[in-house]
């Protein structure tokens, strides 16, 4: 058995230069996640800093309109940077502090997991740089200058399609150049071992807690967690605990962009084939000689041509499903929560919400979904309002 | 009987890679398949031939490659852009054996690989005579990916090591075949002005490991960084330089590249 798969999924598909780099990773993590001292300093960040556990509502209008399934957002929207990526940078930073480096690189679409990456290395005062695509950049602009705020340096990736996959494909170009006091957060489950094992633990915070939180609510396990899927952090964070339940429904909405059928989306399990890429094999939007496809998505944080190797799996054993959401579905989910429950959703999340709103009217009464809030929509108004046709800027 | 004939099959496509390094220091130079397009790929490899090239290294362009630099990556553009695909290439290939037995290595990434299906892809290989295959992206610990293949059809995995690589050298040197690629330097491909890392103590780690040629790749560009490194070395791996020329002239490249080889050549002569 090769180190790091799923089935047949994930393993270590990197330069020679950035091999024993993930492998002195690898042995650090084995170390301090059973260091206990570590596993303390971590849960006090999550309490004392990031404001965990975070809620999980009910949403009673959105239950009462739907007319179905009883609906409970987990609101990781509420952490401190405002989505789940904290989870994993903190995780991620505190590790490297204890392997010894001084800095942290990072990829990021819409600029969450640059944000999460920037504030976890302002805290433990690491030195900080985040790649971005040019279009990315564009359509996240706050968020840039967040990053910068928060002290890191921002770089504009202007290769291949300039989004999330040039973002990856730069910040690995810049490992291999610099790796000895250098710790690359990764910001998804996927990539080479041990990346999708390691952010798959920081995250499955998430669904630990909505375990204990939906036993004391409704004294029993939900029917269906639903979370949107890029690379699938949020949406394995949630999964995790679960996965051995076989009663709960794990359901994961991809960005179908323009919609599945369209060359312009980013549904990967819907539309891609086996490939190896960005370190793991895994599903890809891709062609018949492996090149990978311009995938595209309203959001930024979706708009990636792969999924994780975790995810991989569970669909290739049927644990898990897969569904296309298109852009306009999730738009229209995203003003839907605002007006609704007063809760605007990061546009990734509204992915999640929208197909909520097709399942949950089918859905008995007594059943329960549970969707993965997974960030605030703070940073997408503008954007929104663009498509909309309403031109402010941020 | 026809196992018999697959040994001896493989101990001459074995000899050929090593062969390259029999007649002093080895210069083998990078050009991405298709860019400019295809036609002017296949003069440029007959013209590097006869200027003195030891081993052609043929870039299959992929989408995003990850090990190149700027020059590499703009390439590999170019060539999908002019609608480069790898039955394309191995078609170029048949038609370059017509006129030279040049030794060509393909020089691409795991997932053009594998997607093509890697059995397809390397059968095709030695339908067309290539010798061995680099993949960057392959590290030792996942080869199993397209190593069988490569044996079944007598194609060399070519084997790299980096300034990082340490104790995993000899692990890598002993299995490895054909050649080993040392990588001079951190980062990905792309011209340099100097070359820092310790090229000696890498190639001595090899060849403690196996007695198998080195040479060396990446930030290469001038014919005196060339002498200096055939010294300490079998062979000069040279990319991106002869890529920028590529890039400057277009489909005037081939009287250029071809100087620029001969002259290298020249240089690690001496």
């Amino acid at each position: 058995m090769k180190k790091g798969r799923f089935g047949i999924h994930g393993g270590q598909f990197l330069p020679e230069t950035l091999m024993n780099a993930v492998i002195e990773l690898e042995e650090a993590y084995e170390f301090y996640s059973k260091d206990e001292a570590f596993v303390k300093e971590l849960d006090e960040l999550f309490k004392n800093y990031t404001g965990r556990p975070s809620l999980l509502y009910y949403a009673e209008k959105m239950t009462k309109d739907l007319g179905g399934a009883k609906i409970y957002l987990k609101r990781e929207d509420l952490n401190h940077t405002g989505a789940h990526k904290i989870n994993n940078a903190l995780g991620q930073a505190l590790l490297a502090k204890k392997m010894g480096k001084t800095r942290v690189i990072a990829e990021t679409g819409a600029g969450q997991h640059g944000v999460a990456t920037a504030t976890a290395a302002a805290l433990m005062g690491m030195e900080c740089e985040v790649f971005m695509g040019k279009e990315d950049i564009e359509r996240q602009a706050l968020n840039v200058y967040r990053m910068e705020l928060l002290g890191s340096k921002v770089h504009t990736v202007t290769s291949g399609t300039q989004t999330l996959k040039d973002a990856v494909n730069e910040t690995l170009r810049e490992w291999t150049s610099r790796v000895s006091d250098t710790h690359y957060i990764l910001g998804s489950v996927n990539g080479p071992h041990p990346f999708p094992t390691i952010v798959r633990d920081f995250q499955s915070v998430i669904g630990k807690e909505v375990r204990s939180q939906l036993q004391e609510a409704e004294g029993k396990l939900p029917d269906v967690l639903l979370a949107c899927v890029g690379g699938g952090s949020n949406a394995i964070g949630l999964f995790y605990d679960f996965i051995g339940d076989e009663s709960v429904q794990l359901i994961g909405c991809e960005a179908a962009g323009l919609g599945a059928d369209n060359p312009k989306n980013a549904a990967t399990i819907t539309n891609g084939s086996v490939g190896i890429f960005h370190g793991m094999k895994s599903y890809f939007c891709q062609d018949e000689y492996g090149q990978i496809a311009p995938v595209y998505s309203i959001s930024a944080g979706l708009d990636y041509p792969g999924i994780g190797p975790e995810h991989a799996n569970l669909y290739d054993s049927g644990r898990a499903k897969y569904v296309p959401v298109t852009d306009a579905e999730a738009v229209e989910a995203f003003e839907y929560l605002s007006k609704m429950e007063g809760i605007i959703p990061a546009i990734e999340s509204a992915h999640a919400v929208s197909y909520a709103c097709k399942l949950a009217p089918k859905m008995d009464k007594d059943q329960i979904i549970v969707i993965n809030l997974s960030g605030r929509g703070d940073k997408d108004v503008a954007a929104i309002a663009r498509y909309r046709g309403v031109d402010i800027y941020e | 009987m026809s196992q018999l004939l697959r040994d001896i099959e493989e101990l001459i496509f074995m000899s050929r890679i090593k062969q390259i390094f029999a007649n002093g220091k080895a210069f083998i130079p990078f050009v991405t398949a298709g860019d400019p397009n295809l036609e002017i790929t296949e003069q440029l490899v007959l013209a590097m031939a006869e200027a003195g090239a030891d081993l052609i290294e043929l870039g299959v362009p992929f989408s995003d490659p990850v090990s190149e630099g700027l020059a590499i990556q703009k390439a590999d553009e170019r060539a999908l852009l002019a609608g480069t695909t790898a039955d394309k290439i191995f078609d170029m290939v048949k038609r370059i054996r017509k006129t030279t037995d040049v030794p060509l290595a393909f020089m691409t990434y795991i997932n053009p690989i594998f997607v093509y299906g890697a059995d397809k892809f390397l059968s095709n290989c030695k339908e067309c005579n290539m010798d061995a295959v680099i993949v960057p992206d392959l590290p030792f610990e996942e080869k199993d990916e397209i190593l069988p293949y490569c044996e079944k059809y007598g194609i060399d995995l070519i084997s790299l090591i980096a300034p990082t690589s340490k104790e995993r050298i000899s692990m890598i040197a002993s299995q490895a075949q054909g050649f080993v690629y040392c990588v001079s330097s951190m980062g990905v491909t792309g011209v340099r002005n100097e070359i820092t890392t310790d090229i000696t103590q890498m190639v001595s780690l090899v060849k403690a490991a196996q007695d198998i040629p080195c040479a060396i790749g990446f930030g290469i560009s001038t014919p005196e960084q060339a002498k200096e490194m055939a010294q300490k070395a079998d062979g000069v791996i040279v990319g991106s330089a002869i890529v920028e020329i590529v890039a400057q002239y277009g489909e005037n490249c081939v009287k250029p590249v071809r100087d620029y080889v001969f002259a290298m050549k020249q240089a690690i002569s001496q």
